[in-house]
């Protein structure tokens, strides 16, 4: 028997002029697994904020299990059983899981009996969805997975019938995916409806009953998943047929052109984060490096570009020695010894978003001829120069006189990219090259870096995303803690294998 | 409601840089004008006198030039170092430190042919300024000890300085008061009534001189440094963004150092135009306030040099028209002015995101329409 518990009629939102969600239709069954697919910016994640009552629409109309309802807070949707895990969790880190669940729900329970009811109530909870949570464990020692969990379980203690998850396995192991995924279909079977926002088309395909796919702030489809397919879905997300897999010629091995040896590297908060790391790179391949975020993968690529001090060991380059811990070639200096670097977080360190398109262009290249000349800048140079790269690269719009933060962040990317790629570089260090990006552009970026490798290059990429790592590299080592915990020939590797050993589970 | 989100790119490049700057200052006059009435005066005679003094006579518009002058120094000062983000304070210190270089340039070498004295001389405020500069430069760099601070508290220390300069050591031993010797009066800098004498016009004394066209250069040199060169460029990069600029490889404590040289150095530079210009010798606090003025130019002049150029003379009609009316007025002080100015820093400073974002939404919904039209 199928009912609808969530409808929504005409939603209408917009941010100044940004039309964030056109008349959007959504009904979603009750004991459903639901997903909403869509690119970055499509409206997800303001359509959930609307029905977790962050946001109040323009207009429109939310129905839940057929009754007209107002939200304007949370608390109203809260109240009305609906439950939300945030892509960021909302935990107090030094408090139990007991005392994050009653957090702000505690009424009276805080002390005594109640306390102990709301206790039994949890470990009862935990044990029909077999969650396996201490509630007397602090958060700060739990792992992402288990935090995740906490939040699942606040959303229940508090009544949820309905949860809507964003993007619930981006910071997560292959395994803990698994087990979520576990979890989210038992708690179907149980009864409850789940909202499953993603842009990762796997999980679609694993886990949901019924698919909605946005694009561009509009509902362009709904379907049954079993009618459905990988191919279609990236379609329907993009508005045009999309090559999923990476088309690579077969390895041509040149020499070991980079090489680190015994390489240790701290953070800003004199913590190691890199430990006795060895790797060598040789011409024409890409070496991948797996890992969850935050296993030193940064820190590594900074100390390689020449942005972070090497605390021990040294980095060479065509057999030269160019860090160690008493000397360390700045990134100009590297720039011009052939090694390019397209930084992880684009905001922060790739490009200035208040400067121009075209000074982005020239950006750590600007004191090279022709942009300069006795340190006088030739802008028409660099207006002709951006013009072109930007045609190449197919930035849009392609106007270099644009403030850089009115791109997306895929012509963002394409346009520290275009700039790294443009002076041929014989090393390139890449890390997240695709994040934020969407799907169109990744095509784009991995054909590119596919080039560079097939012209000689070596290249060095860090990616949380797995499918990137395994679509591109021709080896792949895995970062724990800061150390390579494996390496393996990017043939008959399966992400089980890579997972186990991110996840810090050796051989 | 505050949270209008309006798509900056649809902007027209005016209505940010002028129509929103003019509001504005049209409030900031606006309450100014309540607080004359408020004083007991009529606010539209105030208006009437403060143009007639600023523009209605020759000597006044002089007048209005040569404060213009000043506050072109102390405003491109301020917006150079704040193109590196960093919020010099401190002009008024590095002005004064500047004079003395002006000072002890052309009096020790005043044998020279008079024009290198001059070059000299203007070499010697840009430097004495940029190196009383340097030191909160470096301590920023090296030490992370915040400029606001270390500007704030050199000012007093430039201050002492001088005054135990003037008091002890340069002061002309002739009479009591902490000033020195006039310099010899054939390296002074030509006045305006020297220009006026030549054109056959005679007017009365001004303090106008030649030093306003080296001020007119100075905004020249800060437009060709900051967008047509390589270090405008390493500047504005460590500005926006340090982060990327260390990825880039350009050396933020490199910049802040350059950026704050040439910002004290041009602060120094209001001593050319006192000193060699003027009063011909360094009296005790001849910076008076400008340094801290210049923050409000560069403000409301959005830290470029278009914009610094009408600000200064905004500044320079209040300072000129403003001593207008308070000698007519008796009611209005001298200090009322002081409340105006700090009305101007406050609605085109702190609160100049008041109505931005309602202009702007409503100028691009305007062309919308007529494009859509």
């Amino acid at each position: 028997m199928v009912s609808p518990i969530l409808e929504l009629t005409n939603i209408n939102k917009s941010f100044g002029h940004v039309h964030a969600n056109k008349n959007i239709n959504l009904t979603i069954n009750k004991g459903t697994i639901h997903g909403i697919i869509g690119e970055n910016g499509a409206g997800k994640s303001t359509l959930m904020s609307i029905v977790f009552g962050l946001y109040q629409a323009n207009s429109g109309t939310i129905k839940i299990n057929e009754k007209e309802i107002k939200l304007r807070s949370p608390r109203d949707s809260i109240i009305n059983g609906i439950g939300m895990v945030h892509q960021h969790f909302m935990l107090v880190e030094n408090f139990t899981v007991l005392e994050n669940i009653i957090l702000g729900f505690e009424g009276e329970t805080v002390f005594g009996e109640k306390l102990e009811k709301a206790k039994k109530d949890l470990e009862k909870l935990c044990e029909t969805y077999n969650f396996n949570i201490d509630l007397n464990a602090t958060i700060s020692d739990l792992s992402v997975g288990f935090r995740q969990r906490v939040e699942i379980l606040k959303s229940l203690y508090r009544g949820a019938e309905i949860l809507i998850l964003d993007e619930p396995t981006g910071v997560l192991t292959p395994q803990e995916v698994d087990e979520l995924f576990k979890i989210l279909r038992s708690l179907k079977e149980e009864g409850k409806t789940i909202v499953l926002i993603t842009h990762k088309l796997i999980e679609i395909m694993d886990l949901t009953s019924e698919v909605s796919v946005m694009r561009q702030g509009e509902m362009v489809g709904h379907t049954k998943t079993k009618n459905t397919n990988k191919e279609q879905l990236a379609e329907m997300m993009v508005g045009r047929s999309v090559l999923l897999r990476v088309d690579k010629k077969e390895i041509k091995k040149g020499e070991i052109i980079f090489k680190v040896n015994n390489l240790s590297v701290k953070d800003d908060l004199d913590v190691t984060r890199v430990k006795d790391v060895n790797l060598e790179i040789c011409s024409g391949e890409i070496l991948g490096i797996a890992g969850v975020t935050g296993n030193g993968q940064t820190e590594l690529l900074e100390a390689l570009s020449g942005i972070r001090k090497v605390e021990s060991g040294n980095i060479e380059l065509f057999g030269e020695k160019i860090s160690d811990q008493d000397n360390f070639l700045n990134p100009r200096m590297l720039k011009e010894k052939g090694l390019a670097h397209v930084p992880e977080d684009r905001q922060r360190m790739g490009l200035i978003s208040d400067f121009k398109a075209c000074e982005n262009l020239i950006f750590g290249y600007h004191d090279q001829e022709p942009f300069s000349k006795s340190s006088i800048l030739n802008n028409k140079e660099i207006k002709e120069h951006s013009k072109k790269v930007m045609q190449e690269y197919d930035v849009r719009p392609s106007s270099p006189t644009l403030t850089t933060s009115n791109f997306s962040g895929g012509n963002q990317q394409k346009i520290i990219l275009s700039r790294e790629l443009n002076e041929n570089p014989k090393v390139l260090l890449v890390g997240q090259p695709t994040r934020g990006v969407d799907i169109g552009a990744i095509e784009f970026i991995h054909q590119r870096l596919i080039d560079m490798r097939d012209r000689g290059a070596a290249i060095l990429l860090a990616s949380v995303e797995l499918d990137e790592i395994l679509s591109l590299s021709d080896r792949i080592v895995v970062m724990f803690d800061g150390k390579i915990v494996g390496e393996k020939e990017n043939k008959n590797v399966t992400d089980r294998e890579l997972g186990l050993l991110m996840a810090g589970v050796s051989e | 409601m505050s949270n209008i989100v309006v798509d900056k790119s649809k902007v027209p490049w005016w209505v940010s840089n002028v129509i929103v700057p003019l509001v504005n200052l049209t409030l900031a006059l606006l309450v100014s004008g309540l607080f004359v009435f408020i004083a007991g005066e009529n606010p539209v005679e105030a208006v009437k006198l403060i143009i007639y003094g600023s523009f209605g006579y020759i000597q006044g518009f002089a007048y209005t030039l040569y404060y213009t002058t000043n506050f072109i120094f102390t405003g491109l000062a301020f917006a150079v170092a704040f193109h590196c983000r960093l919020f010099n304070i401190g002009g008024e210190g590095q002005a004064y430190i500047g004079g003395l270089g002006v000072f002890l340039v052309a009096i020790n070498l005043s044998f020279l042919p008079v024009p290198i004295v001059w070059l000299l001389a203007i070499f010697g405020a840009f430097l004495f300024g940029a190196a009383w500069a340097y030191i909160p430069a470096y301590l920023q760099s090296k030490r992370g000890s915040h400029v606001v601070i270390t500007t704030i508290m050199f000012n007093f220390i430039a201050s002492s300085l001088m005054i135990f300069l003037l008091v002890d050591v340069i002061r002309d031993t002739n009479q009591m008061a902490p000033h020195t010797v006039k310099l010899p009066e054939a390296i002074w800098l030509p006045s305006f009534e020297a220009f006026s004498g030549i054109l056959g016009i005679k007017i009365r004394y001004s303090p106008l001189n030649l030093t306003f066209l080296l001020a007119i250069a100075s905004l020249f040199f800060v437009w060709f440094l900051i967008w047509k060169t390589k270090w405008g460029y390493e500047m504005r990069a460590v500005g926006h963004n340090t982060q990327a600029a260390i990825y880039a490889g350009i050396s933020p404590h490199k910049n802040i150092i350059i950026a704050m040289c040439i910002s004290g150095g041009l602060a120094g530079l209001l001593g050319v135009n006192e000193i060699l210009g003027v009063s011909h010798k360094i009296q005790a606090g001849f910076p008076a306030g400008y340094g801290f003025t210049g923050i409000a130019v560069a403000l409301m002049g959005r830290n470029h040099p278009i914009g610094i150029l009408p600000a200064a003379f905004l500044f320079g009609i209040l300072y000129q028209g403003g001593s207008e009316v308070t000698f007519e007025m008796p009611n209005i002080t001298r200090y009322m002015f002081v409340a105006v100015q700090g009305l101007i820093i406050l609605f085109s400073g702190a609160l100049e995101n008041l109505f931005r974002p309602q202009i702007e939404s409503f100028f691009v919904r305007r062309l919308n329409r007529e494009v859509s039209a």
